[in-house]
Parts: structure tokens; C-alpha cells; sequence
């Protein structure tokens, strides 16, 4: 037990010392979390702004109900000119009665959008102009939909991320350069077993995990980005372990192989970015097309982030670690198995 | 010198690379408290030997014990009997020196403070808290030692302990190594200095393209070679023809600064030196291990 503990201890040490390590542990996924959190902070699709000239009682109802937003023209041609130079979709232009709109026919969505607001607009004008009761009613009310804010997905997108690097270069480094510097065959010439050395380091990985999920999920917390957690956050742990796990055993994997650290740091790359990009670390993978959807499906990185999106801000039980939790977990044993299989002790 | 005391027994052990014979054949056996020495230039085959030795490699045929156990395939029970510096200085990341120590004293269950009281025994105990990368060539040598020694081993396998460093820095360890031998440990330990090996160890074993070419005391094999002693002058004391009728001079010659004499009987004619009054600038060079290795593999000594 001591051995395992001072081995844990040392090789914590070896990681808090390392200012190179600590960076891409640490700061490199928060800068991504920082940059995404701000740039994206004003999400969800922008209300239209279309120019104005003139005014009226359809104009006013039109301001009050908040559907477009007006930016007011004193003369028709400056409004027009707006348009041609597509600055904005669209020029409502009012002279009493007579209620125009010139629109850019190159957005064909807006132009239909902001000429089915004026015209429902219009025709409520006339009816209420008539005095008649109104034969339909119309009632409309928000419904919470299943997209999110870009932070609520961006919070449990890095930080899967950054779990699965960490871990990745964390155990393929370590091999490598233990292996090199023959620390290896030093412990292979001690009286200690392999699964001590390895469980030392795979706890110092975890904790290195928790200590960035509490990082992370404080910092987007912070007024500023406006992170939502949802009442079972915690289901997140086990999780964070369960992928910690994995990603070890991917970094072994490449640390068998690899027999330089510049080599193994390359080849973690290649696994880790691309896996990151398809599986919904900086954007919702449902925006995605389908085809990439279910390729994204063959990545673990990929079941991590739905989980993590399912407990952190979704509000789902732990239900919703099922997939995740299965699929991580075969996914350490297969790939530890072949791992273990090509081990080598030296180069 | 019974089987039963001896710490190493190696019997007839060979390993190839391909066509390449690393170690073709070699035996020899290390008393307990000896301290032995490997010798030979780079690509002799000592490295492999030690590597087989310590369990780390299995060699195609032949027979290693360790203190009556095989040391292959991984012996857990004599682990911690055998302690191993590997030619890499092999230690954990960004740790000081006596962090060093101490996790590698608990990958055998030694306390914290028993493996930093190893400091002292190779003099790093002022540089107990500065990190390995920070300590210079020797400074590192000698941790290293510190780090195979920290479980208080039987025996102690030291793989060139002493490459690299200056001249200082080897005297310095040449200390260490003779407070370990105090300490009644077996040493084994390969070098490519045959000047050091001379004058440390009890026996040495000179090996080329892995053979051992002779294996007894350094003094046995010195005198063994029948080699003359030279004795120089300084050059005017004596005169070249002078010299060469001396009693027991079989050859004189000289250079610009000195005359050489080359003598079988130095004590005649260091006697008869004396009586002419001519011992100005008297240097003996008597053979060294050097000639030794000339003699028998008829090249001169590279390491």
C-alpha cells in the first residue's frame, strides 16, 4: 500500500511540475471554452432588422409585438439602397394607408419571413378596422425545445475533450519516455507488480479528470458565460472516470508503439482531434449531417459528450449513462486487451 | 571458493542477435563481497552479459544462479536481494533527488527515510531537494547508484558507472564504490577504463567479441605477461651506452627529454641507478591490464 501510495504521490508531482503538461490540461481547453463561450454568447438565430419609412399604427404594433426590428429611414431611397446593397432583407414603407415592403430577392427565407409578419400584420389592421368579431382565434405560446445555448453544449463538449487528451497523452507520454529512460526495466527489476505501477497512474489520471470537470464547469458557471447545470450534474463523475479510463487505455495503446514522445504526442493528435471535431465538443453534432452522425457513433469520445450533455444540462437520470457507461467500458477492455497484448518493455 | 558461497555463478551462457554472437560462451562465478569487474571496449559483449546476469535478458543456452536461484524468467523473490543501475540514468519526471529515492525505495517497501539516508552514503545529501535534471554528470551517477542501493541489496550490478564523467567526478565515485564494497556487498560492475578496473577491483574478466579472453586478479595477469619494466631519466644523467652495459638492462634508447631503459630485473637496476647518483626525473612504468588486452588480442587498447 505505501508503494502505491508513494508512487502516486511521485507521479502527481512529476504532472503539477510539468508547466507544458499543466498548460494543455488546464488552460488550453478553457481558452477554447472561453473564445466559443463569448463569441457564441448572443446564440439562437438573431431577430430580422428591416428598414422603415414612415409611420403609422401598423409600424407601432409591428415595434410592440417585437417580431422584426425597425431601423428607421426619413427618405425611401436611403431605404431602398439598404436593400440593393444587402445590408438588410427588406424595406417596409408606409405613406398612410398604403404600406409597401421592397425586399431582396436573394434570401428567399427572410424576404418570405419578414412578408408574412407585415402581411399577418396587414390583415389584422383591416379586420380590426371592420369591427367584426374574428371567426378563428390564433394563440401562440414558447415551448422549451431540445436546442441549447452554446455554452450548455460547448461546457460538456470541452470537457470531455480535454478529460480525453489528458488521459490520452497523459499514459501514451509516460510509457514512452519511461520506456526510454529505461524506468521501465527498473520496475520490471523491483519486487512490485504491474497492475500497482499502472492502477498509481491511472488514479493520478482521474484526479487530474475531477479536478478539471470542477474547473471547467466553474468557470462557465460564471455570470459572464451563464452555464445551467441540471439537478443530477453529479451523474457527470462517474462518467469523467468511466472516460478517463478509456482514453488511458488509447494512450497505452499508442505508447506501445510510439518510441519517441514526438512521435506518440503525433499520433494522439491524429486520434484525438478529428474524434473531437465529429463528436460535438465545439458544435451540436445534430447540426451535422446524417451520414456523419452515425460514423460519429463509432467514437467513444462521441458517447462521453452525449452523456455528459444528458446529465449536465439536459436534467436526465441516470438512465442516460447507459449507452455512455457500456460503450466506455468496452471500449477499455478491448482496447487495454490489445494494449496489454503489444507491451513492450523495451525499445 | 565452494559453489554454495558464491553470490554469481555463470555457466557457459551465449545469446546471438541474428548472425551477431553477443556473448559466445562466457563462465566465470563472483565470491560473496567480491568485486568484479567486466572489461573490454564498447561492443564486447559486457552490457549483454550483465543484462542476462540481472534476469533482464534470457540467454539462448547456458546457466545463470543468483545466490542459488535463476534469475529468468522474473524471480520476485530475488528481486529484492539484487540491486540494478542501468546504463540510462533511469529516473521518474521532474522529482529531486531525494524524491528519486524514495520512490524507487517503495517500489521494494523501504520506509522514506531509510532511502533518504542514502544521500549521504554518495555525498548528494546538500543536493537532497534539487531535481535530477539539475545535478550534474556525476551528481547523477551517483544518485543512480544511490537509487540500485536504496533496498540494501546482496548484490550490487553496476552497468559503466563511471562513462562520461571527468576525471574528478570518476575519483569522487571511485569512493562511493569502495564505501559500498565496505558495506560487504558483492559488486559487479562493467567498465571500458581498464586503469580503474586495475585499481579497484579483485578480479577482473576481460572479455572481447563476447569471450572472456582472461579472468584472475589484475596484479596475476599483469605479471602473467612477462612484459619488461620501463624505467626513464631524465634525458643527460646517463648515457645511452652507458645504460645498455648496466646489469639487468635489456634495451636503452632515448628522445629529446628522457632516456628509457626496458628491464626484466627493475632491482638491480634501480640499485645500480642509485649508486651512480643518476635517479633524476626516475619514473617506473610497470605493464597495465592495457598490455594485458594487447597482448592478447594482438590490437592495441580502444575503449
Amino acid at each position: 500500500m505505501t508503494a502505491f501510495k508513494t508512487l502516486s504521490v511521485a507521479m502527481l508531482k512529476g504532472f503539477v511540475r510539468d508547466k507544458v503538461t499543466l498548460f494543455f490540461t488546464f488552460l488550453f481547453p478553457l481558452m477554447f471554452l472561453v473564445i466559443f463561450g463569448l463569441l457564441l454568447r448572443d446564440g439562437g438565430t438573431d431577430k430580422t432588422r428591416i428598414a422603415l419609412v414612415g409611420d403609422g399604427p401598423i409600424a407601432a404594433a409591428l415595434r410592440d409585438s417585437g417580431a422584426l426590428e425597425l431601423e428607421s429611414y426619413n427618405d425611401v431611397d436611403a431605404a431602398v439602397r439598404k436593400v440593393k446593397d444587402g445590408d438588410l432583407p427588406a424595406a417596409l414603407i408606409i405613406r398612410g394607408q398604403q404600406v409597401d415592403v421592397r425586399f431582396a430577392q436573394s434570401d428567399q427565407v427572410q424576404s418570405a419571413t419578414v412578408l408574412g409578419i407585415v402581411n399577418g400584420f396587414v390583415d389584422r389592421a383591416n379586420l380590426a378596422a371592420t369591427g367584426q368579431p374574428p371567426t378563428f382565434t390564433f394563440a401562440a405560446e414558447k415551448v422549451e425545445d431540445a436546442s441549447l445555448k452554446p455554452i450548455q453544449f460547448l461546457t460538456p463538449g470541452i470537457l470531455s475533450w480535454g478529460v480525453a487528451v489528458s488521459a490520452v497523452f497523459g499514459s501514451a507520454l509516460t510509457l514512452v519516455s519511461w520506456r526510454r529512460k529505461q524506468v521501465l526495466r527498473r520496475i520490471r527489476l523491483a519486487p512490485i507488480s504491474t497492475a500497482s505501477v499502472l492502477s498509481s497512474r491511472i488514479l493520478v489520471s482521474t484526479g487530474v479528470a475531477l479536478i478539471q470537470g470542477a474547473t471547467f464547469i466553474g468557470i462557465a458557471s460564471l455570470p459572464v458565460f451563464g452555464l445551467q447545470l441540471s439537478g443530477q450534474w453529479w451523474l457527470a463523475i462517474p462518467l469523467l472516470l468511466l472516460g478517463t479510463i478509456a482514453f488511458f487505455a488509447l494512450g497505452m495503446l499508442v505508447g506501445a508503439f510510439a518510441k519517441t514522445e514526438e512521435a506518440a504526442s503525433a499520433a494522439a493528435n491524429i486520434l484525438v482531434l478529428p474524434m473531437a471535431f465529429l463528436s460535438g465538443t465545439f458544435f451540436p453534432v445534430d447540426q451535422a449531417p446524417a451520414w456523419l452522425q452515425t460514423v460519429s457513433k463509432i467514437f467513444p469520445l462521441r458517447h462521453m459528450n452525449d452523456g455528459m450533455l444528458d446529465v449536465l444540462v439536459r436534467g436526465k437520470g441516470i438512465e442516460a449513462l447507459v449507452v455512455p457507461g457500456a460503450v466506455l467500458a468496452g471500449f477499455s477492455l478491448v482496447v487495454g486487451f490489445v494494449a496489454s497484448r503489444v507491451f513492450k518493455w523495451e525499445e | 571458493m565452494t559453489e554454495e558461497r558464491s553470490a554469481v555463478v555463470v555457466r557457459d551462457v551465449r545469446k546471438s542477435y541474428g548472425d551477431l554472437k553477443a556473448v559466445d560462451g562466457v563462465s566465470f562465478t563472483v565470491a560473496e563481497g567480491e568485486f568484479f569487474g567486466i572489461l573490454g571496449p564498447n561492443g564486447a559483449g559486457k552490457t549483454t552479459t550483465l543484462e542476462i546476469v540481472e534476469g533482464l535478458r534470457k540467454p539462448d543456452s547456458g546457466e545463470v544462479r543468483l545466490l542459488g536461484e535463476s534469475p529468468w524468467p522474473r524471480n520476485v523473490e530475488l528481486l529484492p536481494r539484487i540491486g540494478v543501475q542501468l546504463q540510462a540514468t533511469a529516473f521518474f519526471d521532474k522529482l529531486t533527488a531525494k524524491e528519486q529515492l524514495q520512490t524507487f525505495g517503495a517500489l521494494y517497501g523501504v520506509s522514506a527515510g531509510t532511502a533518504a539516508d542514502m544521500l549521504e552514503l554518495v555525498g548528494l545529501a546538500d543536493k537532497a531537494n534539487e531535481q535530477e535534471n539539475k545535478l550534474s554528470g556525476g551528481q547523477r551517477q551517483r544518485l543512480s547508484i544511490a537509487c540500485a542501493l536504496v533496498h540494501d541489496p546482496d548484490i550490487v550490478f553496476l552497468d559503466e558507472p563511471t562513462a562520461a564523467l571527468d576525471p574528478q567526478a570518476r575519483r569522487n565515485l571511485w569512493d562511493v564504490l569502495r564505501a559500498i564494497k565496505e558495506r560487504g556487498k558483492t559488486i559487479v560492475y562493467t567498465t571500458h577504463y581498464l586503469d580503474e578496473a586495475e585499481i579497484l577491483c579483485d578480479r577482473v574478466a576481460i572479455m572481447d567479441t563476447g569471450r572472456i579472453l582472461a579472468l584472475d586478479r589484475p596484479a596475476v595477469l599483469v605479471r602473467g605477461l612477462d612484459a619488461p619494466t620501463h624505467v626513464t631519466l631524465q634525458k643527460g644523467v646517463l648515457s645511452v651506452v652507458d645504460a645498455s652495459a648496466l646489469d639487468g638492462v635489456d634495451e636503452a634508447h632515448e628522445d629529446e627529454v628522457s632516456l628509457t631503459l626496458s628491464t626484466r630485473r627493475p632491482a638491480p637496476v634501480l640499485s645500480a641507478l642509485a649508486d651512480r647518483g643518476a635517479l633524476d626525473g626516475l619514473q617506473v612504468r610497470t605493464a597495465t591490464l592495457e598490455d594485458v588486452f594487447l597482448n592478447l588480442t594482438g590490437r592495441e587498447y580502444r575503449a
